[in-house]
């Protein structure tokens, strides 16, 4: 966590009150909740009553894609469109709705780089436009970075409701909910250095949809729940963090033109396109990720492979299959991540030890 | 040493992977996921494979104080112990899925790949000791006779003996969960596995059904005479005496036994207890976990069930065949099964039983 942030959410953890209740201390903490609400605000350009704190990014992203559905439903719509590279918190429950809520999902396909294929999507809209609930396309990807064209998809949706995921993006890269012009659009504030369990959705002005958790009414009446003060500030103070989007980018560029000195055969996934300057997926051919995983945490570097199911296996990640990569590639791939604190030094540690962990890996592949 | 600890969720694999850190050894603990779609639940007397048991083993790593990992080897596992399983059946014979296991994915798969890895050797908690002697590192029963799983390890060649780590064959079971409690391990009450993995009903003969089919067949007699049918002739034992639906009754009321099961013809046949009684059996596809038989005979003991009773014999190899010839008449002996050979509580070695006389 962001030292801002520890120290917000340590302060704020020190007081008394409910930010719902109208006596002083509740009084109290609901000044400190709106005030986190307007640095937020600020952060992704919009009102401060576009913000709605949730518990996650995953739960932000429920209420948008189901609520804009059910809305849509109400008038005769029922076609949810996504992309194949949305994160599970959009894949399953837009599965979710076409399962039991009556929805019709149509997933629109990426290029071989990892970005929406527009020509599918504004065909998609052309010939069922009349029927879309709601579009989902995520900001940036959180396996390969790669930036997704929103605003022209918010271009050519017209009228029909989008809905952008840009847990990945905040603070990354720019971002401004008016400019983008979509209705709704998710956050999360681990992803930016602050605590975990905290997110929210940026939803357009008027725009009512049914709410998934009812209760108080809290947030609009579209989140029910008592709100999480603490984490809302410490969310807060890491948005106002900066993120030295140069400096990580310089070492990313680094580490794949070393990465392919060493091993000339991987494929960097993703390399072709605006992307975010801190996430390099490789693919090391003839490996298994989970080992080469396993050994680098052995090392001291903790990287990631695509996910993993509810029993812990390591799946082949559904982003890399769907930009063209075979079930054996995809699983061969692994996520190196940079972020504000990563230094020449860690990025020289990754590289002595790598050679030997792919190595190890190579002998290691049974598959 | 730098060593796997296979952790399947259960007591005694927990147990092992905390003896062999405070050996001093260097330990990363793995769940082996050997299900492509586990169940969330554990259900009747299975010990690993769902969800449950793989969160099982990571509290139990966490105790311990190591990382904790898991392996995918479900398409290992299905190719090399459940199409086994299967086609043994089909053909016939009686397999032992564990001792296939041991043989193809925990020290073979597993080892392999851990040894590429750059480990040493793999721990489980199978009850089974080693022993470095004059001819190398041996195989030899547990202490525990009453747990002893030599039988199911002697498939086990001497290289791979090398890489394996049984910290527990000098317990008891009753002890081993004394030491769990006293580990504060949440395993160490967690029941006993007993039945097949990856037959979640416990119900093999219904399992072999929906899976190779219920074809019916003629149960004959010795003389070739249809007596009755069955529901598929491999879900039949040899020895198996309850359970055939016979309505023929023998001429002196005395019961009948399975005496063998024909495949290709789908039929069982039947007769009389001390038609079942044989005195020689031979195995194929020998496996050595020491020194090599020769073809001298040789006084031991030979297992033909994982707790089944130590058989008095003598034995030898013959260039093909690893024979074993009784020192009693045994009653009941399938083909497929293991035979396991012991120089008193050192396994010398195994064969796939191919012929009985």
């Amino acid at each position: 966590m962001s030292p801002a942030a520890f120290k917000a959410i340590s302060s704020q953890m020190q007081v008394l009150g409910n930010p719902s209740s109208l006596h002083t201390h509740g009084r109290s903490t609901r000044k400190s909740v709106e005030d986190a609400r307007e640095v937020i605000a600020k952060q992704v350009n919009c009102l401060p009553s576009e913000v709605i704190f949730t518990a996650s990014g995953t739960e932000a992203n429920n209420i948008a894609l189901k609520g804009l559905y059910w809305q849509g439903r109400a008038q005769g719509k029922n076609v949810v469109v996504i992309s194949a590279i949305e994160h599970h918190a959009i894949l399953d429950p837009a599965q979710w709705l076409a399962d039991h809520e009556g929805a019709e999902l149509i997933t629109v396909d990426v290029t071989a780089d990892g970005v929406i294929d527009l020509v599918a999507l504004k065909n998609v809209i052309e010939q069922r436009g009349s029927e879309i609930a709601v579009i989902s396309v995520m900001h940036a990807n959180n396996e390969t970075g790669t930036l997704q064209p929103v605003s022209e998809v918010v271009a050519m949706a017209g009228q029909i409701p989008v809905h952008t995921d840009a847990v990945q993006s905040f603070k990354k890269t720019p971002l401004s909910f008016s400019q983008l012009g979509v209705y709704a659009m998710t956050l999360s504030a681990h992803k930016v250095g602050g605590p975990l369990g905290i997110g929210a959705l940026i939803l357009k002005r008027a725009v009512e949809i049914p709410a998934l958790l009812h209760g108080g009414g809290q947030e609009r009446e579209i989140r029910s729940g008592t709100l999480n003060a603490p984490s809302i500030v410490a969310f807060a103070a890491a948005a106002q963090d900066e993120y030295p989007s140069t400096q990580v980018a310089q070492l990313r560029d680094q580490f794949i033109d070393r990465v392919k000195e060493l091993f000339p055969d991987v494929i960097i996934n993703g390399n072709n396109v605006d992307r975010l300057p801190g996430i390099v997926n490789v693919t090391f051919p003839g490996t298994q990720s989970d080992t080469l995983l396993l050994l680098l945490d052995k090392a001291n570097v903790s990287a990631s492979t695509g996910s993993a199911c509810s029993a812990g296996v390591h799946e082949a990640s559904h982003v890399l299959l769907a930009m063209g990569h075979t079930q054996q590639s995809a699983q061969s791939s692994l996520r190196f991540s940079f972020g504000s604190t990563s230094t020449l030094d860690d990025l020289n540690f990754i590289l002595s030890v790598l050679p030997d962990v792919i190595a190890r890996g190579r002998a290691a592949n049974i598959k | 040493m730098k060593l796997i600890a296979a952790m399947s969720g259960g007591v005694d694999s927990a147990v092992a992977a905390a003896r062999a850190v405070e050996a001093g050894h260097d330990v990363i603990g793995v769940h082996l996921a050997l299900a492509a779609n586990p169940q969330k639940y554990r259900s009747g007397a299975r010990g690993c494979c769902t969800i449950e048991d793989s969160h099982d083993a990571r509290r139990a790593a966490d105790v311990i104080g190591i990382p904790f990992y898991i392996w995918d080897m479900a398409e290992e596992f299905h190719d090399g112990v459940v199409e086994d399983f299967l086609a043994e059946y089909a053909a016939g014979r009686t397999p032992n899925p564990c001792l296939r296991c041991n043989e193809k994915i925990k020290f073979a798969a597993v080892l392999d790949r851990a040894r590429s890895m750059g480990f040493d050797g793999v721990v489980t908690g199978h009850y089974a000791r080693t022993q470095i002697s004059e001819s190398g590192k041996t195989l030899h029963r547990a202490v525990d006779h009453s747990k002893d799983q030599s039988y199911v390890l002697s498939v086990l060649t001497i290289e791979q003996i090398a890489g394996a780590i049984f910290p527990l064959g000098d317990t008891t079971k009753v002890d081993i969960r004394k030491e769990a409690e006293a580990r504060g391990l949440a395993v160490a009450q967690k029941p006993d596995s007993h039945d097949i993995c990856f037959v979640p009903s416990g119900d093999n003969a219904g399992w072999l059904r929906d899976h190779l089919g219920s074809e019916t067949g003629p149960i004959v007699d010795q003389d070739g005479k249809k007596i009755g049918e069955h529901k598929g002739a491999y879900t039949y034992t040899i020895g198996q005496r309850k359970g055939l639906g016979l309505t023929v009754p023998t001429a002196d009321g005395s019961p009948r036994f399975v005496l063998k099961i024909e495949p290709v013809t789908n039929t069982v046949v039947v007769g009389a207890r001390e038609e079942l009684a044989i005195t020689t059996m031979k195995g194929e596809r020998p496996v050595w976990c020491g020194p090599q038989v020769t073809d001298k005979e040789q006084e031991g003991f030979v297992q033909i069930r994982a707790h089944g009773a130590a058989l008095p014999c003598t034995y030898y190899f013959d260039g093909q065949l690893l024979v074993a010839k009784l020192a009693e008449p045994l009653l009941g002996l399938a083909t497929g099964q293991a035979m396991v050979i012991y120089d008193g509580d050192r396994v010398v070695g195994s064969a796939t039983i191919c012929q009985t006389q």
